[in-house]
């Protein structure tokens, strides 16, 4: 699974830095580190009034925050491992 | 109006036919109405620049064509349009009519090779054949009436390669030039100029189709912050995304990234010089052949981030903009080719907003914020070492002393490389910028101001990070 979050102007000013260690600590606790890559990507074109833009795969997130991080974690990330 | 947003007329000239041959792409019309658009820019039969209309029309229809890629055969991006070259006096020290014949000769008394003699009027005159044009004749006149007529483009060209041809104009050593492009901006006639590639760019929005087939990402350099001073620099990213960009990137980010591994490279080889400048290193490798290997492996920020850019998103295309003639020779070369597909100036990047009427003082505001403080200040003189001295802190490498030396416009490079060709140079870094004021005072500048360097450093200063390490973390 390839994890990509936008650090482009305007995720980065809301926050890509705190999303990106959020997600390094996440991938870490539940040992995924051979599942998931991470990356950077420049402006993904879903520029959101709130939070930083985050692609799973082909699934684009907008609005990801310290606040529902957990939530979009368990939600795309880990129950998709779960699935399969 | 426009004319506020440039230094001078030249430039405004300049921008007017750039603009109307990126209208005509646009429209897809450039090839049926090439030929009007002198006529267009010099309407009437009244001339407002030279002799007649005629040659004013004529030399346009050069500067269309150098608009427009120039002469393919010459491989240097920098131009002289020969029947625009005024053939300016070149004869040195001269004595003018504003000589007195006075009485106390102080221009004889001070000139120690004896070339000053007074006719029947006793009025001076110079003998050539002994004058060394040291000029202390003219600063002793006090009626200021000894000058030095110089070429002003000659007198720009500190790498000496403009000389005078036999038919009396401007001709540029390719072999010597670095297309730092001072000649461009000092040329009272606009008879140099570099040449443009705004039509590739107009052609790479068009195929882009609005991102469908490929994404266009604007690469922009730190020294914008000191341009387009009319509007804001979030109008600025507004207009760009409005003329088809996908995204803008900070080349200041690739900036960040040279820091930390320029400091690194430093540390490992003990003496360094920047490579940041592409008229720099041109100088070295036609001057300084033996101090090459002294050159930063790193790839200029330009080219860095461009890289990054395309390794991230293989559907990317990437445009720098910027104040520099000479990364568009830079992007040129083999290494920096796979990752630059053009390079624009602001001056062009100023036709090109006007090409499609496009007022940028009435757009919103974007916000552009990628990278750090550091990454930020190497648009100016200075900022480049601060950036290093920076890097080896946060990448605990302090033990090693930094010595740099700050080289501000191609003449101290010149100094401080001579003295390390010789082994008397007392520092360990070289930061050369082949412009005097770092990038802010390069030729592709709007306007070229005094308060330049307060605004880059104010830009610095809002940066959202303030280390580089902060910068770089999200894209590691």
């Amino acid at each position: 699974m390839i994890i990509q979050v936008c650090v482009g102007s305007s995720c980065h000013l809301k926050g890509s830095q705190d999303i990106v260690e959020l997600l390094e600590k996440a991938v870490a606790d539940y040992h995924l580190e051979d599942e998931i890559t991470l990356a950077g990507s420049f402006c993904i074109g879903k520029c959101n009034r709130i939070g930083v833009t985050v692609q799973v795969d082909d699934d684009i997130h907008v609005g990801i925050t310290r606040e529902n991080f957990k939530e979009f974690f368990t939600e795309n990330v880990l129950n998709k491992f779960a699935k399969e | 109006m426009n004319i506020r947003k440039f230094d001078t007329k030249v430039q405004y000239l300049k921008y007017k036919v750039l603009r109307e041959v990126a209208r005509e792409a646009w429209n897809d019309s450039l090839l049926e109405n090439i030929l009007e658009i002198p006529k267009k820019i010099v309407p009437g039969k009244t001339s407002t620049m030279r002799c007649c209309v005629y040659k004013e029309r004529a030399i346009l229809a050069e500067r269309v064509k150098i608009a427009m890629g120039g002469d393919a055969e010459n491989p240097n991006v920098i131009e002289v349009i020969d029947i625009a070259c005024d053939e300016c006096p070149a004869a040195g020290y001269e004595v003018t009519d504003s000589c007195r014949g006075c009485l106390a000769h102080r221009c004889e008394d001070v000139c120690k090779r004896g070339a000053i003699s007074f006719d029947h009027n006793h009025v001076a005159h110079i003998d050539k054949s002994k004058c060394v044009e040291c000029g202390q004749c003219a600063k002793v006149c006090p009626y200021s009436a000894i000058v030095n007529r110089k070429r002003p483009c000659q007198i720009a060209c500190k790498v000496k390669a403009i000389s005078i041809n036999d038919d009396n104009a401007a001709s540029i050593n390719n072999d010597k030039c670095t297309a730092c492009g001072a000649c461009v901006y000092q040329c009272p006639f606009g008879a140099i100029t570099d040449k443009s590639y705004i039509l590739n760019v107009v052609d790479l929005i068009k195929k882009s189709e609005q991102g469908r087939n490929y994404k266009l990402y604007a690469v922009v350099a730190p020294s914008i912050s000191s341009q387009f001073s009319y509007a804001k620099l979030g109008q600025v990213i507004t207009g760009l995304k409005k003329l088809g960009f996908h995204t803008v990137v900070e080349a200041a980010l690739g900036a960040d990234m040279v820091a930390m591994s320029e400091a690194k490279e430093l540390t490992e080889k003990g003496f360094l010089t920047s490579s940041c400048c592409p008229a720099f290193v041109s100088y070295i490798k036609s001057n300084f052949p033996d101090l090459v290997p002294l050159v930063s492996h790193n790839r200029s920020p330009m080219a860095e981030i461009s890289k990054y850019i395309k390794e991230t998103d293989e559907n990317a295309k990437t445009i720098f903009i910027g104040p520099c003639t000479a990364k568009k020779a830079e992007a040129q070369l083999e290494t920096v080719k796979p990752y630059v597909d053009a390079v624009l100036t602001f001056e062009e990047l100023q036709a090109l907003f006007d090409s499609r009427d496009i007022d940028i003082t009435s757009l919103s505001e974007d916000v552009l914020d990628n990278a750090s403080y550091f990454g930020r200040i190497f648009a100016r003189s200075g900022g480049l070492s601060d950036a290093v001295a920076q890097a080896l802190k946060e990448q605990g490498l302090e033990d090693f002393a930094l010595k740099a030396i700050t080289c501000d416009g191609i003449e101290e490079c010149k100094t401080a490389l001579l003295k390390k060709s010789k082994n008397v140079l007392d520092a360990n870094f070289i930061e050369g910028m082949a412009c005097v004021g770092g990038c802010i005072g390069g030729a592709g500048c709007l306007t070229h101001g005094i308060k330049d360097k307060a605004e880059v450093d104010k830009y610095g200063q809002q940066a959202f990070e303030k280390t580089i390490s902060d910068a770089i973390a999200v894209i590691k």
